[in-house]
C-alpha cells in the first residue's frame, strides 16, 4: 500500500467518525492510533501501579499478613507483566511511534494503516483477559518470567491465560515493528536522506529490528510451554526428561532485548526533547546513530547474563560478562552527547526538560549497577535479590517512565492544541523524583544484605528500610494526582497552544495543533535539518518557520 | 581563560576521584564476610563502587551545573551556541569508557578465577562410583582452589536436596539428615545439590555465594567458611507460595564442636 503525498485521497474510513468517539473506533489514522495506545497504556499503568502499591503495603511488615501468599505471587506476576507488556512497550513504541514517525518521514500515515489498527486493538482485550484471570481461577503466579517447572506445576488456568495474553501482545508488537521498519525505510519523502531523519526514527528502526528478531522466539517458547502445561509434553518438564535451562535461554533471548525495546525509544524521545528546550543542535548526530545500532547488535548477544547462577559453563559466563559490560560504551556515548547538547544552551526549565534530565540522572545510576551486575562474581551474590529489583526499576521507571512523562509534557500541545500548566508539571516532577529515589535507592542495600526478591515475608531486620521504600511508593502514587488534574484541567480550560509553542523545527510542529487528518493541509514540508538551532542559524530558523 | 578552565577541570576531577574513593571506603553496605571467597568478592565490590561513585556524582554534577549555568534568564529569547559535534571529544568519551569497561572485565576475570570460577569441576567423592560420566554444573567456588590453604584436610562432602519449601542436608559420612547445615570453620565444603520439584537457589549472603538448585540437573558449590557463627540460608528463586519462608541456617562451628555434633547425630560408627 502506498500513500500519496498529495492531499485529498484519504481512504473514506479514515475520516470517520469524528469527535472524541473516533478514539473508540477502528480508526486508521496514525495519530488517533497513537493516542489510543497512550491512553490505553496509561489505564493499565494505573492498574499496574495499584498492584505495586499492594505489594509495597504487604512489605511494610515482615510477615505475610496483608494478603495470602498465593495472591502475593499473583499480584507480583500481574504487576510485572502489565508494566512491561501493557504499559511501557506499547507506549514508548506504539503511542509515540505511531504519532511521530509518519511526521518525521514526511508521510501522511503509516505504511500499513489497517495492520496498525489491528496491532492496537489486540491490546485492550488481551490486557483485560490477563486481569480477569485473577477473578476466574487465580492469575498466573510464577512471576513475569514464568520459569518452568514452577509455571508447569502451579494452577494451569491462570498460566495458560497469561501465555495467551503475552502471545497476543507479542503479536501486536511484531505487527507494530514491521510497520515501523516499512514506514521509515519506504515512506520517506523524496529528497529526505536517512541521515537527515530525527533521532527518534533511528531509535524506532533499531527497536523494531529487535522486536522482529526476538519476539518470535518468545512466542515459540511460550507455545512450547503451553504444550507442557496442557498436553503434558516434556520440553521443559524435568520429570518428563525436559530441560529447564533451555527455557531460560530462549526466554532471555527475547527478554533481554525487551529491555532495549523499552529504553531505546525512550533514548530517541529524549533526543528530540533536549535540543528544543535547550535551543541547541543535537550534539554528535552521527555517533548517536551508530551508538543505537551498536546497542541493537550487542543487545542481541548478552542474554545469558540473567543465568549466571543457573549453572552455565565458565566460558559462557565470561563471554556474556564482557559483552554485557560493553553495552556501557554506546550507552555512555549517548549520555555524554545529551549533556553536551545541554552545554552552552538556553535551557527552559520546564516540566519536559526536568523529566528528561531526571531520566539522565536515574538512568546513569541504573546503568552503573547494570555494569556491576554484568560481572559474574558480583552477580552471584546479588542475583534474584532486591539489588536487582532496584536496578531494573532505575532502568524501567527512572528511564522509560520518566521519559514518557517528559514526552507527554512536550507533545501535549500538539496532541490537543492546549498547553499544560507548567507549575503543576514541575510540582509533579519534584514529587515523582523524590518518591522514586526514596522507593528504590534503599533497595540496593536490601539486596546486598540478604533480602531476596519475590518474597511476601522477610527477615525482620529489613523492616525499617522496606517501610522507607513503601513511603517512597506512596509519594509516587500521590504524584499521579497533580498530573491527572493537570491533564483534565488543560483539556477543558487550557490556554491555546498555537501550532508551534516551543518554536521547534521537527516536522510535526510545522502543521496545526492538533494536526489535520492528513497531517498537513498542503504539501508536506521537507525538513533537512531537524536540529538546526543555534545562534548562527537563528535567522534561517525564523525563515523556515514561516 | 582556557588555562583557567583546564585548571578547574583538573581540580574538580581530582576532588571527584578522591571523593569517590572516600565514599567507597566509608560507606559499608555489605554484611559480614564469612567465607574464603567473601573478601575477594568485597575487593571487586569496592572497585566497582569507587568507579560507580565517580561516574554517578560526575554525571549528576554536570547535568545540574548545566541546568543552572545555562538556564534561560527572564527576557532571553535567542538560541544557544551553534555546536553540532566535536570529533576529538567524541573519540575521547568513547575510548575512556571502553578502557574502563575493559579494565573492569579483566579485573573481574581475575576475581572470578580467584573465586574458583575457572577451575575444572570436582568429581563427586561421596562414595558411589558411577560408570557413567555424570553431568554436573558448578557455580563460583566449585573448583579446588580454596583447598590450597587447607591442604591437610580433604573437603567435606554434603548433599543438599531442595524441595518446596525446605533445604535438606545429608552427610554421607554418618548418614546424617539435617534441616540445618553444620560445617566446621576453615574446611572446604563440597555441596552437591539437587532439587526434587522446582528451581530453588541456595544463597548465604555472608558467604557471597549463590547457586541455583535445579531439578534434573545436579549442581555443585564449594566454599570454605572462615567465621564461626550462625548465618542465614535463603532460597533466592521463586519456588511457590512459601518461597519467602524457605529459609534455614548454616551453623559454622569449631572443628571439635562440629565433630561432637557429627558423633551425636550419626547413625553409624565413624
Ligand atoms: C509505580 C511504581 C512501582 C513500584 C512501587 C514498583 C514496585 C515493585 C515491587 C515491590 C516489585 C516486587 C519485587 C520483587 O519482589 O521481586 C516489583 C516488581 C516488578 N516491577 Fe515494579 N514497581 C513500580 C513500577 C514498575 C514499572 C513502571 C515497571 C515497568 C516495567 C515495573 C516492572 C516490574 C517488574 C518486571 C517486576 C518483576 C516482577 C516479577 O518479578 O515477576 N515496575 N515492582
Ligand atoms: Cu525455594
Ligand atoms: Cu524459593
Amino acid at each position: 500500500m502506498t500513500i500519496s503525498l498529495k492531499p485529498g485521497n484519504t481512504p473514506p474510513e479514515k475520516l470517520q467518525p469524528t469527535g472524541w468517539l473516533k478514539y473508540l473506533s477502528f480508526s486508521l489514522d496514525h495519530k488517533v492510533i497513537g493516542l489510543q495506545y497512550l491512553v490505553c497504556g496509561f489505564f493499565f499503568y494505573l492498574i499496574g501501579g495499584s498492584l505495586a502499591g499492594a505489594i509495597r503495603v504487604e512489605l511494610t511488615s515482615p510477615l505475610s499478613d496483608f494478603m495470602p501468599r498465593e495472591v502475593y505471587n499473583q499480584v507480583l506476576t500481574l504487576h510485572g507483566t502489565i508494566m512491561i507488556f501493557l504499559w511501557i512497550v506499547p507506549v514508548v513504541n506504539g503511542a509515540f511511534g505511531n504519532y511521530l514517525i509518519p511526521f518525521y518521514v514526511g508521510a501522511r500515515d503509516m505504511a500499513f494503516p489497517r495492520l496498525n489498527a489491528v496491532a492496537f486493538w489486540l491490546i485492550p482485550p488481551s490486557g483485560l483477559m490477563l486481569i480477569t484471570s485473577y477473578f476466574i481461577n487465580g492469575a498466573a503466579q510464577s512471576g513475569w518470567t514464568a520459569y518452568p517447572p514452577l509455571s508447569i506445576t502451579t494452577p494451569a488456568a491462570g498460566q495458560i491465560i497469561w501465555i495467551l495474553s503475552v502471545l497476543l501482545l507479542g503479536g501486536s508488537s511484531i505487527f507494530g515493528g514491521i510497520n515501523f521498519i516499512a514506514t521509515i525505510l519506504k515512506l520517506r519523502r523524496p529528497g529526505l536522506k536517512l541521515m537527515q531523519l530525527p533521532m527518534y526514527c533511528w531509535a524506532m528502526l533499531g527497536t523494531s529490528i529487535l522486536v522482529v528478531l526476538s519476539t518470535p522466539v518468545l512466542a515459540g517458547t511460550l507455545i512450547l510451554l503451553s504444550f507442557d502445561i496442557v498436553a503434558h509434553t516434556g520440553f521443559f518438564n524435568p520429570s518428563l526428561g525436559g530441560n529447564v535451562i533451555v527455557y531460560q535461554h530462549l526466554f532471555w533471548f527475547y527478554s533481554h532485548p525487551a529491555v532495549y525495546i523499552m529504553v531505546l525509544p525512550a533514548f530517541g524521545l529524549v533526543s528530540e526533547i533536549l535540543p528544543i528546550h535547550s535551543r541547541k543542535p543535537l550534539f554528535g548526530y552521527t555517533t548517536m546513530v551508530f551508538s543505537i545500532m551498536g546497542i541493537v547488535v550487542l543487545g542481541l548477544v548478552v542474554w545469558a547474563h540473567h543465568m549466571f547462577t543457573s549453572g552455565t559453563p565458565p566460558w559462557m559466563r565470561l563471554f556474556f560478562t564482557i559483552a554485557t559490560a560493553f553495552i556501557a560504551v554506546p550507552t555512555g556515548i549517548k549520555f555524554f552527547n545529551w549533556v553536551a547538547t545541554l552545554w552552552g544552551g538556553k535551557i527552559s526549565l520546564n516540566a519536559a526538560m526536568l523529566f528528561s534530565c531526571g531520566f539522565i540522572i536515574n538512568f546513569v545510576l541504573g546503568g552503573i549497577t547494570g555494569v556491576a551486575l554484568a560481572q559474574v562474581p558480583f552477580d552471584v551474590h546479588v542475583h534474584d535479590t532486591y539489588f536487582v529489583v532496584a536496578h531494573f526499576h532505575y532502568i524501567v521507571y527512572g528511564g522509560s517512565v520518566f521519559v514518557i512523562f517528559s514526552s507527554i509534557y512536550h507533545w501535549f500541545p500538539k496532541f490537543t492544541g492546549k498547553m499544560l500548566n507548567e507549575n503543576l508539571g514541575r510540582f509533579h516532577f519534584i514529587i515523582t523524583f523524590i518518591g522514586f529515589n526514596l522507593c528504590f535507592a534503599p533497595q540496593h542495600w536490601l539486596g546486598l544484605n540478604g533480602m531476596p526478591r519475590r518474597v511476601a515475608e522477610y527477615d525482620p531486620q529489613f523492616q525499617l528500610i522496606n517501610q522507607i521504600s513503601s513511603v517512597g511508593a506512596l509519594l509516587m502514587a500521590l504524584s499521579t494526582l497533580p498530573f491527572l488534574w493537570n491533564i483534565l484541567q488543560s483539556i477543558l480550560y487550557g490556554d491555546e497552544a498555537g501550532d508551534n509553542p516551543w518554536n521547534a523545527l521537527t516536522p510535526e510542529w510545522l502543521t496545526s495543533s492538533p494536526p489535520p487528518v492528513e497531517n498537513w493541509e498542503g504539501e508536506a514540508p521537507l525538513v533537512l535539518e531537524p536540529y538546526g538551532y543555534g545562534e548562527k542559524d537563528s535567522t534561517k530558523t525564523q525563515e523556515q518557520l514561516k | 581563560m582556557p588555562k583557567l578552565s583546564a585548571i578547574l577541570t583538573l581540580t574538580s576531577s581530582l576532588i571527584l576521584g578522591i571523593g569517590g574513593v572516600w565514599i567507597a571506603y566509608n560507606v559499608d553496605m555489605l554484611p559480614v564476610s564469612a567465607s574464603m571467597n567473601a573478601p575477594v568478592y568485597d575487593e571487586l565490590y569496592r572497585v566497582l563502587f569507587i568507579i560507580g561513585c565517580i561516574l554517578f556524582i560526575g554525571m549528576t554534577a554536570l547535568v545540574i551545573y548545566s541546568l543552572f549555568q545555562f538556564r534561560r534568564r527572564p527576557g532571553e529569547t535567542g538560541d544557544g551556541i551553534d555546536l553540532e559535534g566535536n570529533i576529538s571529544l567524541e573519540i575521547f568519551w568513547t575510548a575512556v569508557p571502553a578502557i574502563i569497561v575493559l579494565f573492569i572485565g579483566l579485573y573481574s576475570y581475575d576475581i572470578y578465577d580467584r573465586m574458583g570460577g575457572m577451575q575444572p569441576l570436582m568429581h563427586d567423592h561421596s562414595g558411589q562410583i558411577n560408570n557413567q560420566v555424570e553431568r554436573v554444573w558448578g557455580g563460583i567456588g566449585s573448583g579446588p582452589i580454596e583447598s590450597t590453604s587447607t591442604k591437610n584436610l580433604s573437603s567435606l562432602p554434603i548433599e543438599l536436596t531442595a524441595m518446596q519449601f525446605a533445604f535438606i542436608f545429608h552427610y554421607p559420612k554418618g548418614d546424617i539428615i539435617s534441616g540445618e547445615l553444620h560445617v566446621p570453620v576453615g574446611r572446604e565444603v563440597n555441596l552437591k545439590m539437587e532439587s526434587k520439584d522446582v528451581i530453588h537457589a541456595f544463597w548465604v549472603p555472608q558467604f557471597r555465594l549463590k547457586q541455583d538448585v535445579i531439578p534434573g540437573q545436579p549442581t555443585i558449590l564449594n566454599f570454605t567458611p572462615t567465621k564461626t557463627g550462625n548465618f542465614p540460608i535463603v532460597c533466592a528463586e521463586l519456588c511457590g507460595p512459601y518461597h519467602g519462608g524457605m529459609r534455614s541456617n548454616v551453623i559454622v562451628d569449631e572443628q571439635e564442636d562440629f565433630d561432637t555434633w557429627l558423633k551425636e547425630n550419626s547413625k553409624e560408627q565413624i
